[in-house]
């Protein structure tokens, strides 16, 4: 519980950027390489690569070199992934528990009326 | 992927309905009756739904979309006292990898006309298996409460 909280006070810290937010939002579509990511920004090929390395650190960025290239990918959402999973289960049961009644009252009304 | 993340959650369900608790707990117990709110029709029943209602017994369900995983959820009735309580342990699986373990119990309360039903799980989900679509798709979650979060909302 502890480690998870210190995980996304350095998150928030990763995303509290305009730049590193625009860099996230991008790899939410797919892995990029470095310069794909710059593209859009009006900064340097060096700049980018030390954001990226900020969002490396904190575990929300994951990287690799491809032959000659960078590529980056989200990392991290392993959990959010479990979370969302577990909240599925959850609307799951809500449902079914919503046809429940639905099937005891049609189970009460058919006995009412032989 | 070769990641081995866990992730434990335990959430409680609270329900009323006005029907006795014979006819509620029937609906648990008799497979008929059970698929059709369980499985979602009661032609699930020998097509992918199995309930065999007793402890050791197993309660099967499978299905899933065109061409995708095949999902199988099979479950043990641990401990059964009729009309007061169910405990049943659980795995989700899509094809052969295990997504998740879980304990279940369901609790009847009798009030007469009206039965209380307080369904209880505590699981934990194996992140071993998880799609890349599913994780973007977890991530574009994070952004969205990161955003509601920031505006001041509940994340």
């Amino acid at each position: 519980m502890l480690d998870q909280t210190i995980d996304l006070d350095r998150t928030f810290q990763a995303l509290a950027d305009k730049s590193r937010r625009t860099m996230v939002e991008r790899l939410t579509l797919g892995p990029a390489s470095v310069s794909e990511l710059a593209e859009p920004l009006s900064m340097s090929l060096a700049a980018v690569v030390q954001h990226v390395q900020v969002l490396e650190a904190c575990g929300v960025v994951k990287t690799e070199k491809v032959g000659r290239t960078r590529m980056c990918r989200i990392e991290g959402a392993a959990m959010t992934a479990a979370e969302r999973w577990i909240g599925d289960r959850r609307r799951g049961w809500e449902a079914r528990l919503d046809r429940l009644g639905d099937v005891l009252h049609q189970a009460t009304n058919t006995e009412e009326k032989p | 992927m070769n990641v081995s993340t866990v992730a434990h959650d335990t959430f409680v369900i609270e329900r009323s309905y006005d029907v006795p608790v014979t006819e509620v707990f029937r609906a648990w117990s008799d497979p008929e009756l059970k698929a059709r709110w369980f499985a979602g029709s009661a032609d699930a029943l020998g097509a992918g739904y199995e309930l065999d209602f007793r402890v050791g017994g197993h309660e099967i369900n499978r299905g899933g979309p065109p061409g995708g995983p095949l999902f199988t959820y099979d479950s043990e009735y641990r401990d059964i006292v009729p009309e007061h309580r169910i405990v049943y342990t659980y795995e989700m699986f899509a094809d052969e990898n295990r997504l998740s373990v879980s304990v279940a119990t369901v609790q009847f309360h009798d009030h007469g006309a009206m039965t209380q039903l307080v369904l209880t799980e505590q699981g934990v989900f194996l992140d071993g298996h998880d799609t890349v679509a599913q994780r973007e798709e977890g991530t574009r979650g994070l952004l969205e409460s990161l955003a509601r979060f920031l505006q001041g909302g509940a994340p």
